[in-house]
């Protein structure tokens, strides 16, 4: 007797089938399925052109089944303007840390926004240089502990936070500007459904979207993968709240 | 048919006819005429214009086009070329050709905006991080720097390098007759290495990261030998009334052309003078030099800087004859009288 079996769940083709680089219960591995997920979903994996920042995602090209380039440190929303600009057809992604998108990028950043470039930027925000071992970021919390400050961050000389995704929604060029997170199943799934938007956006020619991940980061936060979790919730999101920031409505008429 | 031109609009035009599909620029004098031409030119032609944020924002646009396949310059002058060195180095690593251009002006520093050759080492020398040298061509004319510029796009493709046009702010500022060669139209050249989308074949990765030691020094490798081939094959000079010269002034760009009328004065007056002029200043024409030098009793090095194409010219030539150097700085630029009385002096 032979019975059928239906599979559900696999690898997403657009995710190469390696071993990653990121740390275990890190919020980088959810995103990328996440990002490949709606790949293969939407069919653009062949037509798709990933840029890679400098940060723990630096060898994001290797996880992707899709073409990539690496970026120089921030700049990976200026590559991705002279890719799109030349390659309409193209669909165009980058994806960047908080160092290197919210500290040196920052330029690069927002002037791609201001023009309305039609590019999709993927933003993982854990508040610490990662993988040069937990520095202070311009996303570190207030008080919070890194390698580079030591004594917690003091507003006072160290200065405030960057909150990027409201930051960027004040541009006339962004369409799409949402914060996310992926600390439990629930937030998961409307991560999902932000970053398939945001290529929606993008193959749509709305012009600039952005998806803020709130991202936790175990091994230079100290703490376990479960109770980073549970900073992210409770203290990350309390300074990032998450929700949608900026959402044209060309975008909200996307169906 | 000629047509009178200002050098930079020149620039901006070779590099249209030599199918350039985007151009990536941010303003700075004296080579802001290539940025606005560019703007009212490329859309005309329906082909790419973006006025970047920086020039860290113009060389990064360049390196992403670049990355797809697409015929990609940028243009600047000396302070934008120093922010610009963070994405050529990358890109020389990338092996991705993209076409820069420098239009040099008075520095360190914000300097002035008058001509000046004081960025010889940084475009000869690598200039970026790393061990890498690009080709880098020094036009005398706007009719020369049309040409090298149409040459450089296809050089860059040949060598998959970036490829460097040394100009100063004379030539990007003067107006001269020109001749532009025929209009090419875009076209994308089929490179096995470019993003084009994974479509029927493994995904394309550029990088210039190689954490293996062993991987970055084959990449390494890679690139030198390329280097080498450039060393080669890329040797471009020019010599005037070298004829039984006993004095070689040697120069190039605005101080080769300079330096030409001086020496017709010269010989004019009797003095048996010749000038060698590198048009390539890397690769720099070392053997030729070296030849020179069996057949002449003094060099005489002018440049508008402190000294620094001299370093070549004592490498090439080891020093077996004297060389004396006339250089301005600041901006200035020298006359034709006063550098016919430096050969004056060696006469």
């Amino acid at each position: 007797m032979t019975e059928e079996v239906e599979l559900v769940f696999s690898r997403p083709k657009s995710l190469a089938d390696v071993v990653t680089s990121y740390c275990p219960g890190c919020i980088h591995g959810i995103t990328h399925r996440l990002v490949a997920d709606v790949m293969d979903e939407l069919g653009i994996r062949e037509r798709t052109i990933g840029i890679a920042p400098v940060g723990c995602s630096v060898l994001a090209y290797y996880f992707f089944e899709c073409d990539f380039a690496e970026a120089p440190h921030g700049r990976a929303p200026a590559m991705a303007t002279g890719m799109k600009r030349t390659n309409p057809d193209k669909v165009i992604f980058t994806y960047q840390g908080d160092g290197d998108l919210a500290s040196i990028g920052t330029n690069e950043l927002i002037h791609a926004a201001a023009r309305g470039e039609n590019i999709t930027i993927f933003f993982i925000n854990n508040a610490v240089y990662g993988m040069t071992g937990g520095q202070m970021a311009p996303t570190t919390l207030p008080g919070m502990v890194t390698t580079s400050s030591p004594y917690g961050r003091d507003v006072k000389t160290q200065g405030y936070p960057v909150r990027v995704a409201e930051l960027v929604s004040q541009l006339d060029g962004a369409a799409y500007i949402v914060r996310r997170t992926a600390y439990n199943p629930a937030e998961v799934r409307k991560l999902r459904k932000a970053i398939k938007t945001a290529f929606q956006v993008q193959m749509a020619g709305l012009g600039f979207s952005l998806v803020e991940v709130v991202s936790n980061c175990p091994t230079n936060w100290g703490m376990a993968p479960k109770e980073s979790l549970k900073f992210v919730e409770e203290r990350m999101i309390a300074y990032y709240p998450l929700g949608d920031y900026k959402v044209k409505d060309e975008v909200k008429a996307l169906k | 048919m000629k047509t009178l031109m200002k050098g930079n609009e020149a620039i901006a035009e070779a590099a249209i006819r030599a199918g350039c599909e985007a151009y990536f620029g941010y303003p700075i004098t004296p080579q802001t005429e290539v940025l606005e031409y560019m703007s009212r030119r490329m859309p005309d032609l329906g082909r790419v214009f973006v006025q970047a944020e920086s020039e860290l924002g113009a060389i990064n646009m360049v390196y992403g086009a670049a990355c797809t396949g697409a015929r990609v310059m940028t243009t600047t002058s000396s302070p934008g070329f120093s922010l610009m060195q963070e994405g050529i180095s990358y890109i020389a690593l990338s092996f991705v050709p993209c076409v820069v251009v420098n239009i040099m002006r008075g520095g360190p520093g914000l300097g002035n905006i008058q001509p000046s050759q004081g960025d010889y080492f940084q475009m000869t020398k690598g200039g970026g991080h790393g061990d890498y040298n690009l080709i880098a061509l020094a036009p005398a004319t706007v009719q020369e720097a049309v040409d090298l510029v149409v040459e450089a796009f296809d050089l860059a493709e040949k060598y998959t390098q970036p490829v460097m046009v040394i100009a100063d702010g004379m030539v990007g500022q003067i107006m001269e007759p020109v001749a532009f060669p025929e209009m090419q139209e875009i076209r994308r050249a089929t490179f096995p290495w470019a993003l084009t989308g994974a479509k029927d074949r493994p995904h394309n990765i550029i990088t210039s990261l190689f954490l293996n030691a062993n991987q970055l020094e084959e990449e390494n490798l890679r690139l030198q030998r390329i280097i080498a081939a450039i060393r080669a094959n890329e040797v471009r000079y020019a010599e005037y009334m070298m004829e039984g010269a006993e004095i070689v002034v040697v120069a190039y760009g605005t101080a080769g052309r300079i330096v030409q009328t001086a020496v017709k004065q010269a010989r004019a007056q009797g003095i048996p003078v010749g000038l060698f002029r590198p048009i390539s200043v890397f690769p720099y024409p070392y053997a030729a030099l070296d030849k020179v030098a069996n057949t002449t009793r003094q060099f005489l090095v002018v440049e508008l800087n402190a000294g620094q194409m001299l370093e070549d010219v004592r490498l090439a030539t080891r020093d077996r004859v004297p060389i004396s150097f006339f250089g301005k700085m600041g901006g200035l630029v020298p006359l034709p009288e006063e550098v016919l009385a430096e050969i004056k002096k060696l006469a």
